[in-house]
């Protein structure tokens, strides 16, 4: 059965496929459901022996430059982040699509059906179709495993980055996985014809043609791919497309995987067309299940007649937004739900909460106090554990966007004639998006004030290490802050009174100030101790 | 053979330590399984899940339908009922007594203990008070691991060998402390059953 079986979360299965394909180095930026394949090979072994570049960068986009030098110079390497961080990453995404690749180059994303950890459900397939590259979406850990092989051979193959989409259920579900042998990383070369990384528009205009001519190869490589299958089934009035994890929602639902009907499931895009047709050849009905945007049921259209009764997310029979399950796949086919206990009504809501002691606590304490005598002043925040300074008791904070954005809408806010406007950021997101912000606000003199919660780590994806560590008062002095308004305070309880009164004065002094609420996560500070 | 579990806790009770202790186990005996895992922003202080299935056949979902799971293992009263549409008309629910207060409007503990104890087949203890005894309150995750062994595919020796296994490279001491929670939970379960 499961004999040479290691137990991975989809996350690893991805990770340890690659150290196993000869990566030479990781490029990240955490974020859910993405954090943990970085994770794996900062604590592989192999990786250390090997000392493949594991290290986190500055941001989604820098990531995907950093990978895409190494790959210039012909190594294999990959870059992780989660959904959101690809719009981050978008310019050199894109970009690198008409470039191409040397060293074989996969983009992992991992996007979040749900919000479980997210500010949006977006579909990244839209961006690997936009960019006009080869996408993988995995049904299973195993198959996660097996496709960054093909994935790699098919962007060398092509010289182009390829995209492997998973989503939160395929990255945090563990399963057995059985690994081939250890490859060798590639040795290293240039690229042959070096002028199609230099994107001039003469040099573009030809790279843009030779995609476009690749996409029939991709086309091809998708029908032939072992990934995707033709099976077909006994029961003729209905045909199924079922993607990535959906598929195995759909198998589900029926004794020893046994599908009646004809399915086809699709796990590399481009969209398998033929496939596709095959089975509507055979079939009145059709069913697409798929985990996000329908991103192949819009397809769909282009692929067969419109004769055909499509059903899936666009005509109700899925719930439009969410994660699919077994049971949505169960009733999308007409199946008869078991009997079940009723919700009990004894249970309320937990939400997630600053963890007892956590310094982001006495920072919102002081934020509170002060902006109870500025009614009409405004604080705008970010993305991290911080954020949850939006809820109660503080309900200190007017908003959350994308990373960085705190300092920026401050800006805007005070621009518009908001007397007091301030940003609440994170160390780790002043370091991804927040410093080309305040640089706005020192070029242009703005009242606002940045308040960075340092707590010297990325803590709402577990801890990473923060890229601002030891260097926020320099960045912030160097960007042009003046020192006399650059505070650093200690968030503790008994420092309270002096912490309000210094961020009151900041507050109200008329240019950039900058307020830095400085104490390590607890959680981290625990886990130091616990290792010794 | 099928087991499908819901474990459930709040964020920072040990829920996935269980769930890699079964883990081992499941691989040791060569069964199929499919965990999911919450990670993540609920991972701080939220409510939290994780869908385990064990099988000597192959498994399709990582996810598990309603009204299927065999058991239901939480570490907290309020969580143990949170997922009870999950729960197969025939399944156990197991949970611990001692309630995670981190909110301020938790529910009269008198209603949740009654709604429990009004399902067919529960198991409730105070597995805080055994931990202790342990040594460490935080092993009340163990002592729960412990309870649920009558209804896992795996005997008393077997667990212990996965305890070993993944907490081998903490030392006997830790070892020890483990095992005794699981054993007392093992106990109380049993002489909860069969008064
Ligand atoms: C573009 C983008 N990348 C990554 C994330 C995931 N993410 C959310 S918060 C966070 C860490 C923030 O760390 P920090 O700013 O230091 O705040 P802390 O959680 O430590 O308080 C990350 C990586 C995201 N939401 N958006
Ligand atoms: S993980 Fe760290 S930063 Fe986040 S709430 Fe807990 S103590 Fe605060």
């Amino acid at each position: 059965m499961q004999n040479d079986k290691k137990l991975l979360l989809g996350d690893d299965a991805v990770a340890q496929a690659a150290i196993d394909a000869g990566l030479s180095g990781i490029y990240a930026y955490p974020g859910t459901p993405s954090t943990e394949i970085m994770e794996f090979v900062q604590k592989s072994p192999d990786a250390r022996r090997r000392n493949i570049h594991r290290q986190w960068s500055a941001n989604e986009k820098t990531a995907v430059e950093e990978a895409l030098g190494l790959s210039y110079v012909g190594k294999r390497s990959m870059v992780c982040m989660k959904h959101v961080g690809l719009n981050v990453a978008a310019d050199a995404f894109i970009n690198a699509a008409m470039t191409g690749v040397n060293g074989g180059l996969i983009l992992v994303v991992a996007d979040d059906p749900s919000m479980h950890s997210s500010q949006n459900e977006q579909d990244s397939r839209f961006y690997g179709k936009f960019a006009m590259i080869p996408v993988f979406e995995p049904s299973c850990q195993q198959e996660a495993y097996d496709m960054v092989f093909e994935a790699y051979a098919l962007s060398e193959k092509y010289a182009v980055p390829v995209m492997m989409r998973l989503t939160t259920r395929m990255a945090h579900s563990r399963s057995g996985v059985s690994r081939r042998t250890l490859q060798d990383e590639n040795s290293r070369s240039l690229p042959e014809n070096p002028s199609r990384f230099i994107l001039l528009p003469v040099n573009a205009r030809r790279q843009y043609k030779n995609l476009l001519a690749l996409q029939a190869r991709f086309s091809e490589a998708s029908l032939r791919s072992t990934f995707n299958q033709y099976m077909d089934g006994p029961d003729k009035s209905l045909g199924i497309v079922a993607c990535g994890i959906a598929y195995n929602y759909l198998l589900e639902n029926f004794e020893n995987q046994n599908c009646p009907y004809p399915v086809v499931k699709i796990a590399q895009y481009p969209v398998p067309s033929e496939l596709i047709q095959n089975m509507a050849a055979t079939v009145k009905k059709i069913l697409v299940l798929e985990e996000g945007y329908p991103f192949v049921e819009e397809q769909l259209n282009g692929i067969i007649s419109n004769h055909y009764a499509v059903s899936g997310r666009l005509d109700g029979t899925l719930p439009r937004d969410g994660e699919l399950s077994p049971d949505l796949a169960g009733k999308a086919l007409g199946l008869t739900s078991r009997s079940v206990f009723p919700v009990s009504d004894s249970t309320v809501p937990r939400p997630p909460a600053l963890c007892r002691g956590c310094g982001h606590i006495d920072m919102f304490s002081c934020i509170s106090e002060v902006m109870k005598e500025i009614p009409d002043g405004l604080v705008f925040s970010d993305i991290g554990c911080y954020t949850l300074g939006a809820l109660p008791p503080f309900s200190a904070i007017v908003s959350c966007v994308d990373m960085g954005a705190s300092i920026t809408m401050a800006k805007g806010a005070s621009d518009g004639g908001v007397p007091v406007a301030a940003g609440v950021i994170g160390d780790s997101t002043f370091t991804h998006s927040g410093m080309t912000g305040l640089l706005d606000c020192i070029l242009e003199k703005t009242p606002v004030t940045i308040i960075i919660g340092d707590n010297s780590t990325a803590a709402m994806t577990g801890g990473q290490d923060s890229s601002a560590y030891g260097r926020i008062e320099k960045i912030c002095l160097g960007l042009g802050v003046e020192e006399d308004h650059l505070q650093v305070l200690t968030s503790l309880k008994k420092y309270h009174q002096e912490n309000m009164e210094k961020l009151k004065k900041e507050l109200l002094y008329q240019g950039v100030s900058v307020v830095v609420f400085r104490r390590e996560c607890v959680q981290v500070a625990a886990r130091r101790v616990r290792k010794g | 053979m099928k087991t499908d579990i819901i474990l459930a806790g709040v964020g920072g009770q040990g829920i996935l330590s269980i769930a890699t202790v079964i883990g081992a186990a499941a691989l040791q005996k060569n069964y199929y399984l499919k965990q999911a895992e919450v990670h993540g922003m609920s991972q701080r202080g939220g409510s939290v899940q994780s869908n385990l299935r064990i099988s000597d056949r192959p498994i399709a979902s990582d996810l598990i339908p309603l009204g299927s799971a065999d058991l239901i293992l939480s570490v907290e009263p309020m969580e143990s009922l949170r997922y009870l549409p999950f729960l197969n008309r025939d399944g156990w629910l197991v949970t611990n007594e001692v309630p995670f207060l981190n909110i301020t409007h938790y529910p009269d503990m008198e209603r949740i203990l009654s709604e429990i104890k009004a399902l067919p087949h529960s198991v409730t203890l105070g597995a805080d008070a055994l931990a202790e005894t342990c040594g460490s309150v935080k092993v009340s995750n163990m002592v729960m691991l412990g309870a649920a062994i009558p209804f896992l595919p795996f005997s008393e020796p077997e667990i212990e060998m996965a305890v070993r296994t993944i907490f081998g490279s903490k030392g006997e001491e830790v070892i020890e402390t483990n095992l005794k929670a699981i054993r007392l939970g093992t106990d109380q379960s049993r002489s909860y059953m069969n008064p």
